[in-house]
């Protein structure tokens, strides 16, 4: 009787320490997720701002500023245009 | 001496002494576990509220504002975190040196941070809207009564180009204009919230509950086309400043869809930087504001002559004399060709020949059509303060403002109706609805003329951008183009101002099969020339020549070079 109250008791022991143990791995678990999901938030509004620089710079009027003035570039006119029809159109 | 015998032993107490001590104890028990159940059990909201509070927090989740793109997914406007700095004037303490730097961080004067914190004892706001790391420098200063929250400001890296069309938001991260305002349920997040467990180093370890999602508001695509608004926004700026106009406005249509492609307006403004803003810059004529649009109408008058069969192109109108007289008005032209074709009278502008037409013909018929191609009502895009324009009851009209309106005076339209309403021709007697948002499926058109009327008018109105019409400036190289020119006098004070005009153009192109309608509008163009065919129809043509270019669509006319008639050949248009 004395034994395997002994043996239940140590049985008992080693589960609530299981318990406390897997508690806290799953907060640690927690707060590293925490983290990681703050990470992705920092990384979203990151991401945002690099849109918007991104858009900034390739605006258009910019873009075309740039070409203009400092690579000295032009609009081909009209009669140095060639126009290739995809084949679809051209069958018709 | 015996123990057992002492006498002490053998004096007896009475009974009742012990049993008086186990009552009081055993009540004292009872009096304890009643509290117990009481705290415990009966009323234990209290205690458990305070409990919690030590350990479980309620955390704010915030949502973004939706971004805004163009139809190539370049984005238009987004909403980056940024700080505000409050205070609580009463518990603000710091040294002299703490503010000095904090007044060099806000970019304040300390004598304007001293005056707002004497403002308020409870809550003032320092500044608002500061750049994070600007912030984070603020709050290592330390300073006690000093706080910070988080808002979202709003960017526009394409700035005044398409400031009228997008709007902004105000500092809570609300649309107060265009399409900012229009779709605010649409971009605006929902904020949520949920419950959290922290230990005492302030670290989250578990999630007790969601209280609410946050809900992230959604994306906007815009059917405008961020390469064409630019475009068409540098053409009316530079048409802008040459005919010193007071102000201008376009609009590009897809005729296929209905949706717009490029709308601009000036003066405009930076919405990235709103100080000094004027109510001027900030309407977006194109839609809001109306105007007599004068002779961009003549089409629609003769689109119903030739629907009711009162004429063809080539029936002759007898404009002879240039000039007619309807009670004691009389109406104009400016020049006098001898009797005209209805193909001329649209080719040439004449006001004579369109009221003939117009009088020939049932108030009830013109006021249809007029109706029917959405003149007088607003055209229902969802964007705030649309403008429908004026068309009164034909019942009321009388002769003259029969034959006035022919050539269209006497109502006004916006510079979006007039250009949807203009859809018609482009595509085979169709009206389509208007959609500021990119469509997939293009939407079924309302029959307004048979296709077979709209072959005519586009005739005609190739006719008008050739030599000998009103407009030749406007033609593209590479492309028929088809339009009509309108140069009206401005309304003033109940009656039309001597020297002030509209000058217009509206057009389609390539005229074999329309893909675009583009409509352009000068408001009091004073450097000299005022008419629509030489003030608005060169921002037209280079606006669809662009266009065209850049939507690819093949070219339907021989690239030969076009030469422009001498300044000042052009047929002057009736005014």
């Amino acid at each position: 009787m004395a034994r395997i109250n002994l043996i239940l008791l140590a049985l008992l022991t080693a589960c609530a320490l299981g318990l406390v143990t897997s508690q806290h791995q799953a907060r640690k678990l927690f707060a590293e997720l925490e983290h990681e999901q703050n990470l992705a938030k920092q990384l979203e509004v990151e991401w945002g701002q690099l849109q918007l620089e991104q858009s900034t710079w390739a605006m258009h009027a910019r873009v075309e500023k740039v070409a203009r003035e400092r690579l000295h570039m032009s609009v081909p006119d009209a009669r140095r245009t060639q126009v290739v029809l995809p084949a679809a159109a051209a069958g018709r | 001496m015996n123990y057992a015998a002492s006498p002490v032993l053998a004096l007896r107490l009475p009974l009742w002494r012990s049993r008086l001590l186990l009552a009081l104890i055993a009540g004292g028990f009872l009096v304890l576990a009643g509290r117990a159940v009481y705290l415990q059990g009966l009323n234990n909201d209290f205690l458990q509220q305070k409990g919690e509070s030590r350990y479980s927090r309620v955390l704010e989740i915030s949502a973004n504002r939706g971004k805004i793109t163009d139809r190539h997914g370049e984005a238009l406007a987004i909403s980056t975190p940024v700080k505000s700095v409050w205070a609580i004037p009463e518990e603000v303490q710091y040294s002299s040196q703490q503010r000095a730097r904090l007044a060099a961080l806000l970019e304040l004067s300390p004598r304007e941070i001293d005056k707002r914190l004497n403002e308020a004892t409870a809550f003032v706001y320092l500044k608002r809207q500061i750049a994070p790391e600007v912030a984070e420098r603020v709050g290592e200063l330390r300073i006690s009564g000093l706080f910070q929250n988080r808002e979202y400001r709003r960017y526009y890296p394409g700035g005044e180009v398409m400031a009228q069309v997008l709007g902004f938001t105000g500092a809570d991260d609300a649309g107060q204009e265009g399409i900012e305002l229009a779709f605010q349920s649409t971009l605006a997040g929902k904020s949520g919230s949920r419950r959290v467990i922290k230990d005492r180093l302030g670290q989250i370890v578990e999630d007790t509950e969601s209280i609410r999602e946050a809900q992230n508001g959604r994306d906007l695509v815009l059917a405008l086309d961020a390469r064409l608004q630019n475009l068409a926004f540098s053409q009316l700026k530079r048409a802008v400043n040459s005919t010193k106009a007071k102000a201008g406005a376009i609009v590009v249509l897809d005729a296929k869809t209905g949706e717009v492609l490029a709308l601009a307006n000036l003066p405009t403004y930076n919405p990235n930087n709103r100080n000094r803003l004027a109510g001027a810059q900030l309407r977006n004529r194109v839609i809001t504001d109306t105007f007599e649009p004068g002779s961009t109408l003549k089409p629609f008058t003769v689109a119903v002559a030739i629907e009711q069969g009162k004429a063809t192109p080539a029936s002759v109108i007898a404009t002879a004399g240039g000039s007619l007289s309807i009670g004691k008005a009389t109406i104009h032209d400016a020049h006098r060709f001898g009797d005209m074709t209805v193909a001329q009278v649209i080719q040439r502008s004449s006001n004579v020949g369109a009221a003939k037409i117009a009088l020939s013909l049932p108030a009830e018929a013109m006021w249809g059509m007029f109706d029917q191609v959405g003149f007088g009502a607003a055209p229902r895009l969802g964007f705030p303060g649309e403008a429908g324009g004026k068309l009164r009851a034909y019942k009321s009209w009388r002769p003259i403002e029969q034959a006035t309106m022919a050539y269209g005076h006497g109502i006004s339209v916006s510079l979006l109706q007039l250009a949807r309403a203009y859809t018609i021709f482009a595509r085979d007697g169709e009206l389509m609805p208007l959609s500021l948002l990119r469509i997939d499926t293009p939407p079924v058109g309302k029959q307004v003329i048979s296709a077979a009327t709209a072959h005519k008018l586009r005739d005609m109105l190739e006719l008008a951008v050739q030599p000998g019409g009103t407009a030749p400036r406007a033609r593209v190289m590479g492309y028929r183009v088809a339009g009509k020119t309108g140069t009206a006098h401005k309304e003033e004070n109940g009656g039309y101002a001597e020297r002030k005009y509209v000058s217009s153009f509206v057009g389609l192109a390539p005229a074999s099969d329309p893909r675009l309608v583009i409509a352009v509008m000068l408001d009091e163009p004073s450097a000299g020339e005022y008419y629509g065919g030489v003030v608005a129809a060169p921002v037209f043509s280079a606006v669809m020549g662009g266009a065209l270019r850049m939507l690819g669509v093949p070219p339907d006319a021989p690239l030969n070079p076009l030469e422009l008639p001498p300044e000042g050949s052009e047929i002057k248009e009736s005014v």
